[in-house]
């Protein structure tokens, strides 16, 4: 039963929100093709003969260019292994203080009234705002004291200082929420208090560990400074230290270069395909809370 | 009756029960954080505002000087020169994120926000960068824009910009700005995921309140979202400047060195507290010093963490409802 100006109407609206949604989708492209161009550019040329990376960069490997120098390069002449086993041990261990520790305190803080519960929250959370870094110079005289200069020991201490205000931060604020009820029945059924934190409460608040764990877990793996400074030994090195020294040693070996770039860069990115939904869900979740 | 008699008599049966039993508990499940947060982070940042306040001597001693090291570093025609440079390339590196990084992300965000098709997906892929270290990505992007390799300049030229290709990391002129642009690059995916989540959670009435009244999409974006999301934009904000401040280290370090080359027009606060502090070519490390840098970064924070408190988030309560 359309009049001919109502269709012609309905024509131009959908008109107009077809070309919309078009731009939408031109920009979000473009700009994901800005993200992942460089990341794909240098994984390819990684698989190429050094003619083939400079004859022909843009190009897919073929059987012309393809080759794997560049990896036995990198296998023979950087201990990736080890740096790697650091990388993990660190943020791993790391990560398990943080999250556990973090929950205990944030339990406390939520659970019980005492005497500086208050002044003791914000205590925590003032390190938020304040970087860990800028104790650097105090962080590296009181690890020589400690006789922990070049050990694993002395990073996943600081990464533990540093994850602590967000984690019991976010961490509060959730068990707040927590209802009593269920631990009141905890005790009527004669918990001890360490009981129904480790059985009732750790459980329940499982979903924002994860939310935690991701806030904590990326600048730990990549960060630059504290190996540096607290841990550069062949020994103790992580990827990421590892990585900036072997391709300072190595620049006029381009295929060991990219190599070494895309060694580091493909576990990043595995663990990611397999996570990201958590990751995204968790940041995004995070955003509304705080 | 029964079950509220039980409920109410219950929890005062507790606690006193608790109360017989100690508080010790409460002390076990704080003291590990608390401690290892005092120990390694608390107290060496006191620790750094107090070696500031010394000055070493010949036989490792130390000597009261109040805020000499910060008179040296603010007025001593040498550390001034290095100081206010660092400092001003700081600010640089702010305004680029100010005025590129977040509004690239709020534009980002606000397509996002439209439920496009493949949604999941441009944001997943937009987001790798962000992942990956910052030492990765800034010689992925000295590669790119290497000479020797030639690829910036291929694909300037595929667009017919082949003229414009400078070696943008290696000129003066145009080496912080580079360097800016590649970090905005790498984190646009933060102020995106924030500022994303911050629409998302709009409610819909609202919305269609707004399209009741008549107004338009861009309109109801520009006069209804943008100030319900202005709390978000303050805390990407001030993320913004505090990583501007520290974090801009390891990118600096890898792409220019600790010298911030080419010839210091790279240098900022992070590699200037790293060369006082462990001594580059001809100056020897200073503990001193290098606790004095990273006292002034510390001060530099606060007043930008005491403007967006005082200032922003007060102005920002206005719109809450």
């Amino acid at each position: 039963m359309n009049t001919p100006v109502r269709t012609a109407r309905a024509r131009t609206s959908r008109l107009r929100r077809i070309s919309g949604t078009a731009s939408v989708h031109a920009v979000l492209l473009g700009y994901t093709l800005i993200a992942v161009f460089p990341v794909f550019l240098v994984m390819m040329n990684s698989f190429k003969d050094r003619r083939g990376i400079f004859g022909e960069p843009l190009s897919l490997p073929h059987a012309g260019t393809f080759s794997l120098e560049g990896y036995a390069t990198v296998l023979s002449e950087g201990s990736f292994a080890t740096y790697f086993g650091n990388s993990l041990i660190v943020t791993v261990a790391s990560l398990f203080l943080i999250l556990f520790l973090g929950a205990a305190a944030a339990h406390a803080l939520a659970e019980y009234r005492f005497r500086f519960n208050a002044l003791l929250k914000i205590y925590m959370i003032v390190g938020i705002m304040v970087p860990i870094r800028l104790g650097t110079v105090a962080i590296l005289k009181l690890m020589v004291d400690l006789n922990l200069v070049n050990t694993l020991l002395a990073l996943i201490l600081v990464y533990t200082a540093q994850g602590l205000p967000v984690a019991v931060f976010i961490l509060t604020e959730f068990m707040r929420t927590l209802s009593r009820d269920i631990k009141d029945c905890a005790r009527i059924d004669g918990l001890s208090e360490y009981r129904i934190f480790l059985e009732v409460v750790l459980p329940l608040i499982r979903p924002v560990l994860a939310t935690v764990a991701v806030f904590s877990m990326i600048p730990i793996w990549n960060d630059l400074w504290f190996p540096l400074i607290l841990a550069s030994s062949d020994a103790t090195k992580t990827v990421t230290l590892g990585v900036q020294q072997f391709i300072g040693q190595f620049t006029v070996n381009w295929g060991a270069v990219l190599a070494a770039l895309s060694i580091a860069i493909l576990p990043v990115l595995g663990l990611y395909a397999l996570f990201s939904r958590q990751l995204i869900a968790g940041i995004t979740s995070g955003a509304v809370k705080g | 009756m029964t079950q509220t008699a039980t409920d109410s008599a219950a929890p005062a049966a507790l606690r006193r029960r608790r109360k017989r039993a100690g508080r010790l508990h409460i002390v076990v499940f704080l003291a590990p954080a608390v401690l290892i947060y005092t120990i390694f982070s608390v107290y060496p940042l006191a620790e750094s505002l107090r070696l500031s306040l010394y000055d070493g001597l010949e036989d490792g001693s130390a000597v009261w000087i109040g805020l000499g090291n910060y008179a040296t570093l603010l007025f001593d025609p040498d550390w001034a020169r290095q100081f206010w440079n660092a400092f001003s390339n700081n600010l640089v590196l702010f305004f680029v994120h100010m005025v590129v990084q977040n509004p690239l992300g709020l534009l980002l965000a606000a397509l996002l926000s439209l439920a496009p098709r493949f949604g999941g997906a441009y944001r997943t892929l937009i987001f790798v960068p962000t992942l990956l270290s910052v030492v990765i990505v800034g010689f992925i992007w000295e590669l790119i824009l290497s000479p020797l390799w030639g690829v910036a300049e291929t694909l300037l030229g595929a667009v017919g910009l082949a003229g414009l290709y400078q070696p943008w990391l290696g000129l003066e002129s145009s080496a912080l700005v580079t360097v800016s642009l590649i970090s905005v690059w790498q984190y646009v995916g933060i102020p995106m995921m924030l500022i994303y989540a911050a629409l998302i959670a709009i409610p819909d009435e609202l919305i269609d309140a707004a399209r009741v009244d008549g107004l338009s999409g861009f309109a109801i974006f520009w006069k209804v979202k943008l100030p319900l999301i202005l709390p978000t934009l303050g805390i990407v904000a001030i993320l913004t400047y505090i990583g501007n401040f520290t974090a801009s280290f390891d990118l600096i370090y890898s792409i220019q060195g600790a010298l911030g080359a080419p010839n210091f027009s790279t240098d900022v606060m992070g590699t200037l507290l790293f060369r006082t502090f462990f001594g580059q070519q001809l100056q020897l490390g200073d503990v001193h010093m290098g606790a004095t840098v990273a006292s002034m970064l510390f001060f530099i924070i606060l007043v930008g963490v005491t403007i967006y408190l005082a200032l922003v988030q007060r102005r920002l309560q206005r719109y809450e409802m």
